[in-house]
């Protein structure tokens, strides 16, 4: 316990030095700002700033680029809760209650409620990898392929958990996803899948892509079509900050949704992106009246923020001991940490303690700092929907599209955004909704890949799901979770509770 | 038609722009990095055109474009106009490996491109899992003949670097491991930690940290000599092993028809980046090989593709590996 106090203390000194707090406040800033550009996410940006980071200190580049990373986690959620755009996978479910809020003349709480929420989240986090960073990089390694899989199960069932209305079209939905998620190049054979032969489509679908479309395009198509209904939207602004009823109703979510997010965060594979879904899940479930949720339940908005926060944070555990990144942005920072000359593995710690807790000292510093950049820009944001429609709809066009061709220059991804909205009107006007399609989308890949991987391994024999522990006891929670969303009673209560 | 389009909007932009070599830069470079930011190649990359940028006075400025194993970049690239503004960095798999796998590819590695220098070399390694029952070469070959069946072999994907090599190491030894893809070569690692696969063949920079860690076994590195990196890890040679020298080589190309005295311009300052006591360093500390000035010039670049494309075409093509 002495040690974690002194070196918490090396690291605050670190990153309490003049410099690196300017960096670090210059990098949530930034974040901040392109996280609130739809589709301009932090890998987009990150990889643009790299060069201008080859004059610092390794430490300084790195706080400044962790800050742009946690920043835009903070901005897409903005994004998601005003224009109902989530930029990021973990940012679905924020939209599914904050935009309702907003639509309610609660934006400014619910745009409050994430920030406290997340800064909460964020101080565990970096409590959490302080004191346990290295004796829980134990928890990565034990996610196999096996456990892998399972845990992607269990998230499917959570999709038919999360979703309103009929669990049939839910089903359908989670399975148009999962399909869509096998276009592209088959990972273990090479052979191309569902392209068509269009060399765009050989990597598959991207995420930003599809949800930008669903979600961004045909949001704006919506709203086109009866403009009256944002009319009131912009005269009912209402309350700024949360009050205390509000954190009454929210406190707790915010505690669950941080334990929830730290432990998925630390999972290989971007585990991280289930803490929101799981979160929101569990929030409906033991909720006393679940009616509210998908209607501007503030719930719905504290506990996947929390999540996604605390899950963004822990997430560098495997960076940065094992060296293992688990999602793409942290491939990204070990690019950024090989060009500084540190290659990240589990000797950082002992090699580089500067830089190991500078960076960890530095996270709490970021998210203190998110805080004070958010709260007062609250109020901005909000009038930002007092802007006329007209005006504001083909700037957030624009920027979805030059976000979206940032992350990978293809032209087509352009082309694409535009097809998928067209698609996500249509399923809105048909009255399916398009979250657990893109939680089948993002779970369908690992959920394949793991299945093919483990099977490879244990020789195509399916009792590998059953003789690991873990996947067992992961398995035995959906299962339980099936049956009571699929019990007809329960079924029955809940289409009279989802009805109009 | 696509294709028919771009050329003649390239022929168009030529006509237009004529060779106007002189003065060559007077605007920023574009260099397309076909991976990931972040990646070894993209980390190479930004090493050697920190300083390449600084010779030619014009910010060279890297553009990511992934997919296909590097062979949606170069495509572009190599349709893109031979002015000197678009360069890339090709590889080992887009350079060498490629014309096996994907059989419909839009280029040919020997024929489309101006070839302005190798950049940078990154020693393949034989790793195994902490607990694998062999504790050199020679002891791990003999368990893969008697265990064939029983030992997985992890890759980062078709078309990876891990893959190719992991392919031509199982010919070389003539084993059959069964082999278990994984979307990049940290999740595989993570694996191979954590003894649920038994081994792989990967670049040095992505598991010298692990091997130096004690998290997962070096048997050997596929080059004529040790790396300072990983001092006590013996070549293959040394170790027994004859035919299994490979590494994974990164170059700059231009499309072709670049003007002769714009490639000597990149040629020269890529020499003078290799040279440079900074980049040198940096590239040393990721376990990188600098070439000989006798490998740097773009005629030994020319003769490199054409031997690797000769060398992969019929090792990935007897594994029957493709990715289309």
């Amino acid at each position: 316990m002495g040690d974690l106090f002194s070196n918490l203390s090396l690291g605050f000194g670190v990153a309490l030095s003049l410099q690196n707090l300017g960096l670090a406040f210059l990098g949530c800033l930034v974040g901040t700002l392109i996280g609130v550009l739809p589709g301009v996410g932090p890998i987009a940006t990150i990889a643009m700033l790299l060069p201008i980071t080859f004059g610092l200190d390794p430490t300084g580049a790195l706080i400044m680029l962790a800050g742009i990373y946690y920043g835009a986690q903070y901005g897409g959620s903005t994004t998601a809760i005003l224009v109902n755009i989530p930029g990021e996978a973990t940012s679905v479910v924020t939209a599914l209650d904050g935009h309702e809020m907003a639509k309610q003349g609660r934006a400014g709480v619910a745009l409050g409620i994430a920030a406290i929420g997340s800064f909460f989240a964020g101080t565990v986090a970096t409590l959490v990898i302080a004191a346990l960073g290295a004796p829980l990089t134990g928890l990565a390694l034990v996610f196999g392929p096996t456990e892998y899989f399972s845990l992607m199960v269990m998230g499917l069932v959570f999709a038919v958990v999360l979703a309103r209305g009929s669990i049939l079209k839910a089903i359908a939905m989670i399975l148009v996803g999962v399909l869509l998620s096998t276009v592209g190049t088959d990972l273990e054979t090479g052979e191309e899948r569902m392209t068509f032969g269009l060399p765009f489509l050989a990597d598959g679908i991207d995420f930003a892509v599809l949800a930008m479309g669903i979600f961004g395009i045909a949001e704006i198509m919506r709203n086109l079509d009866h403009t009256e209904h944002r009319d009131v939207v912009r005269q009912a602004i209402g309350r700024l900050l949360p009050n205390r009823d509000d954190f009454r109703q929210s406190y707790k979510p915010v505690l669950r949704g941080t334990f929830i997010g730290a432990i998925l965060g630390i999972l290989p594979g971007n585990g991280a992106v289930l803490g929101p879904f799981a979160s929101y899940t569990l929030e409906k479930k033991i909720a006393k009246d679940p009616r509210r949720f998908g209607r501007g339940a503030i719930e719905g908005v504290a506990g996947p923020e929390s999540a996604n926060n605390a899950g963004a944070q822990t997430s560098f555990i495997p960076l940065l001991t094992l060296g293992i990144p688990p999602n793409a942005v942290m491939a990204l920072m070990v690019g950024a940490m090989t060009i500084h000359g540190i290659i990240p593995g589990p000797q950082v710690m002992t090699k580089n303690p500067t830089l190991f807790w500078g960076m960890i000292a530095s996270m709490w510093v970021g998210n203190l700092m998110l805080l004070v950049i958010n709260l007062p820009m609250v109020g901005m944001w909000v009038r930002l929907l007092k802007v006329p429609y007209r005006l504001l709809f083909p700037a957030i066009l624009m920027f979805c599209c030059i976000g979206i061709y940032s992350i990978n220059s293809l032209p087509t991804d352009v082309m694409f955004i535009g097809l998928f909205g067209f698609v996500g009107y249509a399923l809105i006007k048909f009255g399916f909704e398009p979250a657990p399609m893109l939680l089948g989308f993002v779970l369908g890949k690992l959920m394949e890949e793991n299945l093919r991987r483990a099977l490879i391994i244990s020789r195509g024999s399916l009792e590998t799901f059953i003789d690991h522990p873990i996947s067992a006891g992961l398995l035995a929670v959906a299962a339980i979770l099936l049956v009571i969303a699929l019990l007809p009673s329960i079924r029955k209560g809940r289409d009279e509770v989802f009805t109009e | 038609m696509k294709k028919i389009a771009l050329a003649l909007a390239a022929a168009a932009g030529l006509a237009a722009t004529g060779a106007q070599a002189q003065g060559y830069p007077t605007r920023p470079i574009t260099m397309i990095v076909p991976f990931a930011a972040g990646g070894p190649t993209d980390v190479i990359a930004r090493i050697v055109t920190d300083h390449m940028s600084r010779t030619l006075g014009q910010q060279i400025v890297i553009e990511n474009v992934a997919g296909a194993g590097g062979t949606t970049g170069i495509t572009r690239a190599a349709q893109s106009q031979p002015d000197g503004y678009t360069i890339m960095m090709g590889h080992m798999g887009t350079h060498g490996a490629a014309p096996a796998l994907y059989p419909n590819l839009k280029y040919d590695p020997t024929k489309d491109f101006a070839p302005i220098g190798l950049a940078a070399g990154t020693p393949i390694v034989i790793v195994a899992k902490k607990d694998f029952p062999a504790t050199d070469l020679k002891s791990f070959l003999e368990y893969l003949k008697t265990n064939a069946d029983k030992v997985n072999m992890a890759h980062a994907g078709v078309g990876s670097v891990s893959h190719s090599t992991g392919i031509f190491f199982n010919s070389v030894v003539k084993v059959k491991p069964t082999m278990v893809a994984y979307r990049g070569t940290g999740p595989a690692l993570n694996d191979l930690m954590a003894n649920t696969v038994d081994f792989m063949t990967d670049q040095i920079v992505n598991v010298a940290p692990q091997i130096q860690g004690n998290n997962i076994k070096a048997f050997a590195i596929a080059t004529p000599e040790r790396s300072p990196v990983l001092p006590n890890v013996p070549t293959t040679k040394e170790a027994g092993l004859e035919g299994y020298e490979v590494s994974a080589w990164n170059a700059v190309f231009a499309p072709k028809g670049t003007p002769p005295d714009v490639v000597k311009k990149l040629s020269d300052a890529l020499m003078k980046s290799l040279d440079d006591e900074n980049t040198k360093k940096r590239l040393l500390d990721l376990g990188g090989v600098i070439p000989t000035n006798a490998e740097r010039t773009p005629e030994a670049l020319q003769k490199l593709v054409e031997s690797e494309v000769a060398r992969w075409t019929p090792v990935l093509k007897a594994a029957g590996a493709s990715a289309e």
